[in-house]
């Protein structure tokens, strides 16, 4: 009995010094945080805004493991704030596919109008987003595609391949102007393994040949500021000399800029790529190594929102001639630099 | 007739002695590894390898997971194992980068790294030595719970080292004849390690404790403290990798030190030192993670697939337990 005490004892002790550790100063609030980066465009300028029927517009998606994800999630309820006829429904995020199966299952159940899911797995969802589709449910399948086309109404989306065609255009045009031949381009690619990834590096490839370019050197980084630190590190070793560098991901850019600076190189240029606020300040100061950042950006949350809520209220798109909604959407990767980098700064997310 | 054959055998006797010898030095195989991956560099790539930038920049990368392998070189010598080393590291990455630590300044941020460090190593030590739990569980449970402590802290953020604690950067950007600030805090760590294990009675209590727990009670050493002490010392060094990580890359985040442990783990063995404690160097250890850190140059010097990396540092993991097994045999005959 008294052994039984002891333990008890000491788990509550164990608990309550863990509680201390955790009550320590482990806030981000202070006031110098930046302003959250909820995209918040304009109104366009045509009836479709004016207020409709009430629509109830189911939300899900992964748990933000990134800041991308959590720009996604954070732009779409700011999108819904913004129309008095949305009643917004997310649900729990997470990156468990049968949880996120089940949340949507809850949200067929409440009837919603209409379903925004970006699914942690096409494949594995795509039952439930038919389940949904079956019940009379438009689904706006948002970035990671459903291979099934009667599980979706809209898809919307990114383009890795045109990600990289942006980066290449910029670099060949660059390299180009300064009459270089023969330059030394390097890769720093996300996770190897990734079709997006193999996208991005197709699409830079490519658009690179145009000018009679190719890639020097490519090096996967894994998404993370400190393995991109750590490859840039040995990549700038291998490359005396470097006229261009394409970095697939601003986070890890953040390591890679690191690299770079303690290297004390500057002899070329570097883009970066998805389009994080981080990204475009180094970009808008324009002495560092980093000239561009080409977006795939997590605005598309906002305008999966606003499609969502057009097809609920059976709206078209305004500037289009047809009375409906288009069946697919693909945004076009843009090209920040310093002279446009005003205009996307408020869509910028915190990595 | 006998006579030749004892002749011969003695001199066979007499030519095997420096061969023996130089078996015996301890680190022998490692230095050889080592020498060969560098004329691997010196033949693929004579004119990017040698230099001495590449020399800091191995140096510089090997410094974080360098200090993390000095404190798992104790607690593998004291017949432990620390699991939770990488996930430790960036929570302290993640608590000094917090926006409320970073108002203090970068002294505080580097204290708050190291006091984070330390006191996720007293919770596993005290779990292990008191809670009597198996060190495999206790760092086990602190690796995924330090890990998702981190997330929650930073929401799964990248932290930035705000520009007013810049000083903290200069420790990876500020050079002392070629050399960053954290090749020397690295050099200073090995250093500190090196004496403490070998000239102090720590060092040798660690040696008793993972030799044999039980002689080393009778002997009057207070085996539960010395051993909640040395995950605390495990946990400071992942305190002070954390001061370094944020320093190279200029943030804190959750992902920082994926793997760590392994690559920490693996470092120690191929160094020499038994997982079931009790013999080991700090050397070794270093030399190990040194091997390491060449062959990742190497492959990426050379624009080779990270694939393969994996697949030449889990042969060298084999191939040096294989060889040890091999002298530990030869010495006890």
């Amino acid at each position: 009995m008294s052994e039984n005490v002891a333990r008890r004892g000491f788990l509550v002790g164990g608990l309550g010094g863990a509680a201390l550790l955790a009550a320590g100063c482990t806030s981000n609030e202070p006031a110098a945080a930046p302003s959250s980066a909820a995209a918040a465009p304009a109104p366009a300028a045509s009836g479709n805004d004016q207020p409709g029927t009430k629509v109830t517009i189911g939300f899900s998606a992964p748990a933000a493991d990134h800041g991308w994800i959590a720009a996604i999630a954070k732009n779409a309820e700011a999108t819904a704030k913004q129309y008095s006829d949305v009643d917004f429904k997310p649900v729990e995020p997470t990156n468990d596919i049968n949880q996120q199966i089940s949340a949507v299952e809850s949200l067929i159940a409440q009837k919603v109008n209409a379903l925004v899911i970006l699914p942690n797995d096409g494949q594995q969802l795509n039952q439930v987003a038919l389940q949904a589709t079956e019940a009379g449910i438009p689904v706006i399948n948002l970035d990671r595609v459903f291979p099934d086309k009667l599980a979706y109404r809209t898809w919307i989306g990114g383009d890795n391949y045109g990600m990289g065609v942006a980066a290449g255009h910029f670099i060949g045009k660059q390299l180009k102007d300064k009459g270089v031949s023969n330059p030394v381009i390097v890769e720093i690619q996300g996770i190897a393994t990734l079709p997006l990834t193999q996208d991005r590096s197709k699409g830079f490839a490519d658009a690179l040949k145009t000018y009679g370019f190719s890639v020097t050197a490519k090096q996967d980084a894994k998404f993370t500021v400190e393995t991109g630190n750590q490859v840039a590190t040995s990549l700038l070793q291998a490359h005396k000399k470097i006229d261009a560098m394409w970095n697939h991901d601003d986070d890890q850019g953040v390591g890679v800029l690191a690299a770079i600076k303690e290297a004390g190189r500057d002899e070329f240029i570097m883009v970066g790529g998805a389009g994080s606020l981080n990204a475009m300040k180094e970009i808008q100061s324009g002495t560092s190594v980093l000239k561009a950042t080409v977006t795939y950006s997590p605005t598309m949350a906002s305008s999966a929102i606003r499609l969502a809520r057009l097809v609920a209220q059976g709206k078209g798109m305004s500037d289009l001639v047809e009375n409906s909604v288009p069946q697919s959407i693909t945004l076009a990767s843009e090209t920040i630099t310093k002279d446009n980098v005003d205009k996307y700064l408020e869509l910028g997310f915190e990595s | 007739m006998s006579e030749p054959t004892t002749d011969r055998r003695a001199a066979g006797v007499a030519a095997l002695a420096p061969a023996r010898r130089l078996g015996e030095m301890r680190h022998l195989g490692l230095l050889v590894a080592l020498a060969i991956l560098v004329v691997i560099g010196l033949v693929t790539r004579p004119e990017n390898f040698a230099t001495a930038s590449n020399l800091v920049s191995i140096l510089s990368l090997a410094a974080t997971i360098g200090v993390i392998t000095v404190g798992a070189t104790f607690v593998i010598i004291g017949g432990g194992i620390d699991l939770s080393v990488g996930a430790v590291m960036a929570l302290a990455s993640v608590w000094a980068t917090t926006l409320a630590t970073q108002a203090y300044g970068p002294w505080v941020m580097a204290i708050c790294a190291i006091l984070v460090g330390t006191g996720a190593g007293l919770v596993s030590g005290w779990l292990i030595a008191y809670g009597r739990l198996v060190p495999f569980i206790a760092t086990l449970a602190m690796l995924v719970a330090a890990r998702g402590l981190a997330q929650r802290m930073s929401d799964r953020r990248t932290q930035l080292v705000q520009p007013e604690n810049a000083a903290l950067v200069d420790l990876s950007t500020t050079r002392v004849l070629g050399v960053p600030l954290l090749v020397y805090i690295f050099a200073l760590v090995v250093a500190l390690g090196w004496v403490v294990l070998n000239r102090t009675t720590f060092g040798r209590r660690t040696y008793a404790v993972g030799g044999n727990p039980e002689a080393a009670r009778l002997a009057g050493i207070d085996v539960r403290r010395h051993t909640m002490l040395l995950y605390a010392l495990s946990g400071l060094c992942c305190g002070i990798a954390a001061i370094l990580i944020m320093a190279r890359t200029t943030t804190g985040s959750s992902t920082h030190g994926d793997l760590y442990e392994l690559d920490a783990i693996a470092a120690v063995i191929i160094g020499g030192t038994l997982l079931t404690g009790g013999r080991g160097t700090i050397i070794g250890s270093i030399l190990g993670l040194l091997i390491f850190t060449l062959i990742t140059n190497l492959f990426i010097l050379n624009g080779l697939d990270t694939s393969d990396q994996l697949i030449a540092k889990g042969l060298i993991i084999v191939v040096a337990v294989l060889l040890q097994r091999r002298n530990l045999k030869e010495r006890s005959t």
